[in-house]
C-alpha cells in the first residue's frame, strides 16, 4: 500500500517540483539503486565493502568510453557498462572473498584506490582528473533523454526494475544461502555450500547493479571524473546504507535520497560539509544503528500496537 | 652512485616510514580489533600541526617533538568518548566510526589550512648530501633510515623486554583474561591508541619534507599502509616491519624501473601473498 501511493507520487513527481526538484529527485533515484546494491553485500551477504565507489565509476567510465572512443549507441553504453563492471567485480572479488571480515574491508578499499589512481594517471583515456565531458545521451523513438523529465523517467524506471531485481535475488534460494553466509558461515560450509563461490556471485551481481547506476551518473551529468571512484564516494555509498538502515534494502534507498536531500541543504550553508557528513556517519553508529528505516518500523508497530 | 643502490636506499626510507604508520595501525588492530580508517587522519594531522610549529618556531626539531602530543590527545578522546563503546559490537561499527571520523579531519586541516599543497623544509642541519657507497646520498634521507630503525627496535624492545609490552601482549591474546587477571585493560587501549596515533603524526612530520603535506595525504599513506598489514599479518609487529620493507622497496623499484606498471606491482605483491598465505606473512589464523 504505502509503495503504491509512493509509486503514484514518483510518476506525478516532474510535474510537482519543476526542474530542480525532479533533477534532486533523479540523481536520488541514480544512488538509490547504488545503494541498494551495497547492501546486498553489506546487508544480506556481511560482506561490508568499503571500495564501492570502484564498480560505479567503472560503470560510469564504461558508458562514456564506449560512446566516446567506440562510438557505441549509449543504449548498448549501458549494457557495456554493466558488463564491465561486472567483470571487474569478478576478477577483484576473485581476490576479495577469499578473506573475511576486515582483511575484507581492506582489500576492498585497496582496489577501488587502485581504480582510482588508474583514472587519475591514464590521462589518454580518462582525460586524468579533467575527467571526460559531452558524450551524448541515450535517444529512442525521439525522445531524448537530454529532456530532465524523460531523464527522471528513465532514472525511475531503473530504479523499480533494480528494486525488483534485487528483491527477487534476496528471497530466492540464493538470496537465502547468502543470509545463512552472514550468519554463520562455518555452517553454511558444513551444509556443502561452496561460500566462496555464494560470496563472489554475490560480489558481481552487486558490481553489475553499482556499474548501471554509474552508467545513469555518467548520462545525467554527461561528464564522469575519477571522483566517481573516490574514498570519498565508498563512504557516501555506505553512509547511504548506515542512515538508510542496513539490510532493509529500501531503507538503503529513502537513505541515499535523505543523504541527498542533505546535502543540498547543507551545502548551501556552510562550506563544511564534508565534516557534517562524517559527523552523520558517526552519529550514526553510534545511536542510531537501525536505520531511518529501523526507525519507521519500529515506530509504526508500536502504533499498531496501542 | 648506482642507481640500484640509490633506489634500495630511497625504497628503505620510504619504508621505514610506512613501518612509523603500520607499526601502530596493527598493534591497534591487534589488541582492540579497530581497523582505524582515521590513521591516516592522524598522519596528515601532525604534518599540518609540525607546519604551523615550524613557522612558529623555526624548528624542525620543535615540530617533531610537538606535533605528535596534540594527535594523541585527540586520538585519547576519540577512544574515550566513542570507540570504548563500541567493543562490545560488531568489529564493522568501529571501521564505519573511524571512516567517518576521517571526513571530519579532512575538512578541519582544509578549513585550518586550505587545500594547498605545502612542503615542509628538512632541518637545516640536514641538509647537505653525504658522501656514502661512493655517492651523494641526502642526509636527511639517511637519518630517516636511522630513526625509522631505531623506532624499531624501541618499539620491539617495549613489546617484548618489558611490562608494559608484557600487558599489551597479555590484552592482544586474550582480552578478557587479562581484564580478569586485573590488567587496567580500557587504560591500556587508551594508552596504545593514542601512542600509535602520536607516532602516526610524528609519522606525519618526518615524511613531510619528502611527501609534502596536503589534505589528501591521509589516503594516500593510509593504503599503502594498509597492504604492509595485509602482508604482514594484523596484529604482528615483526610483520608490520618486514612488509613496510618491502612495499616501501617494491614500489620504488617498480617507480624507477616500470614506471608504466609501478602502480600494480605493490598490489600485484599483496595479491600473490595473500593468495599463498590468507593471515599474511606473520599473521596467525583468526580464533
Amino acid at each position: 500500500m504505502g509503495e503504491f501511493v509512493f509509486f503514484l507520487l514518483a510518476l506525478a513527481w516532474p510535474f510537482l517540483a519543476g526542474s530542480y526538484g525532479t533533477g534532486l529527485i533523479t540523481e536520488a533515484l541514480i544512488f538509490a539503486i547504488a545503494a541498494m546494491s551495497l547492501d546486498l553485500l553489506m546487508g544480506y551477504s556481511g560482506l561490508v565493502s568499503f571500495g564501492h565507489a570502484a564498480f560505479f565509476g567503472v560503470g560510469a567510465y564504461a558508458l562514456a568510453l564506449s560512446g566516446m572512443k567506440l562510438g557505441l549507441n549509449p543504449w548498448l553504453g549501458i549494457l557495456v557498462a554493466v558488463m564491465t563492471s561486472a567483470l571487474a567485480a569478478l576478477i577483484i572479488g576473485y581476490f576479495c572473498v577469499r578473506v573475511s571480515g576486515v582483511a575484507f574491508i581492506m582489500l576492498t578499499l585497496a582496489f577501488a584506490q587502485l581504480l582510482y589512481s588508474a583514472a587519475v594517471k591514464w590521462r589518454g583515456i580518462t582525460g586524468g582528473s579533467d575527467g571526460i565531458g559531452g558524450f551524448d545521451r541515450p535517444q529512442i523513438a525521439g525522445l531524448s533523454l537530454n529532456d530532465p523529465i524523460y531523464m527522471y523517467f528513465a532514472c525511475l524506471l531503473g530504479f523499480v526494475l533494480s528494486l525488483w531485481l534485487l528483491r527477487r535475488i534476496i528471497n530466492s534460494q540464493f538470496g537465502h544461502a547468502l543470509v545463512g553466509l552472514r550468519e554463520n558461515e562455518t555452517r553454511m560450509r558444513a551444509l556443502g555450500f561452496s561460500t566462496d563461490r555464494l560470496k563472489l556471485c554475490a560480489f558481481v551481481l552487486s558490481g553489475a547493479f553499482a556499474g548501471f547506476a554509474g552508467a545513469l551518473y555518467a548520462i545525467y551529468n554527461s561528464f564522469i571524473s575519477p571522483d566517481a571512484l573516490s574514498f570519498a564516494q565508498s563512504g557516501m555509498f555506505l553512509l547511504m546504507v548506515v542512515l538508510g538502515g542496513v539490510g532493509s534494502l529500501l531503507g538503503p534507498a529513502i537513505g541515499a535520497a535523505i543523504f541527498l536531500l542533505m546535502k543540498q541543504f547543507v551545502s548551501s550553508h556552510t562550506e563544511h560539509w564534508l565534516a557534517i557528513v562524517g559527523i552523520i556517519f558517526v552519529c550514526c553508529v553510534m545511536f542510531f544503528r537501525s536505520g531511518v528505516y529501523g526507525f519507521l518500523k519500529q515506530w509504526l508497530e508500536r502504533g499498531a500496537r496501542t | 652512485m648506482d642507481l640500484f643502490v640509490s633506489q634500495l636506499l630511497n625504497g628503505l626510507v620510504y619504508g621505514l616510514l610506512l613501518f612509523l604508520l603500520a607499526s601502530g595501525l596493527s598493534l591497534i588492530f591487534g589488541l582492540m580489533g579497530v581497523v582505524n580508517l582515521a590513521h591516516g587522519s592522524f598522519f596528515m594531522l601532525g604534518a599540518f600541526i609540525g607546519l604551523s610549529v615550524v613557522s612558529y618556531t623555526g624548528s624542525f626539531w620543535w615540530a617533531l617533538v610537538l606535533a605528535p602530543i596534540p594527535v594523541a590527545i585527540a586520538a585519547a578522546a576519540i577512544e574515550i568518548l566513542l570507540l570504548r563503546h563500541l567493543y562490545k559490537r560488531d568489529k564493522v561499527d568501529m571501521v564505519l566510526l573511524t571512516f567517518g571520523l576521517s571526513f571530519v579531519f579532512t575538512d578541519l586541516v582544509e578549513w585550518g589550512w586550505g587545500k594547498d599543497t605545502f612542503s615542509l623544509s628538512e632541518p637545516a642541519s640536514l641538509e647537505e648530501s653525504l658522501e656514502f657507497l661512493g655517492g651523494y646520498f641526502p642526509q636527511y634521507r639517511l637519518a630517516i633510515v636511522v630513526f625509522g630503525l631505531a623506532v624499531a627496535l624501541l618499539l620491539w624492545l617495549l613489546i617484548e623486554k618489558t611490562r608494559i609490552g608484557a600487558m599489551v601482549r597479555a590484552g592482544i591474546d586474550d582480552t578478557r583474561t587479562a581484564m580478569g587477571i586485573g590488567l587496567n585493560v580500557p587504560l591500556l587501549l587508551t594508552t596504545t591508541f593514542a601512542s600509535g596515533a602520536a607516532l602516526a603524526g610524528m609519522a606525519g612530520v618526518v615524511a613531510g619534507p619528502i611527501l609534502g603535506v596536503y589534505s589528501g595525504v591521509d589516503v594516500e599513506v593510509l593504503i599503502p599502509a594498509f597492504i604492509v598489514i595485509v602482508i604482514g599479518g594484523m596484529g604482528s609487529l615483526k610483520g608490520a616491519f618486514v612488509g613496510s620493507l618491502l612495499i616501501g622497496i617494491a614500489d620504488t623499484f617498480g617507480k624507477a624501473y616500470m614506471p608504466e606498471a609501478s602502480m600494480f606491482l605493490i598490489y600485484a605483491a599483496m595479491i600473490v601473498i595473500l593468495l599463498a598465505r590468507p593471515h599474511g606473512l606473520f599473521g596467525q589464523a583468526a580464533s
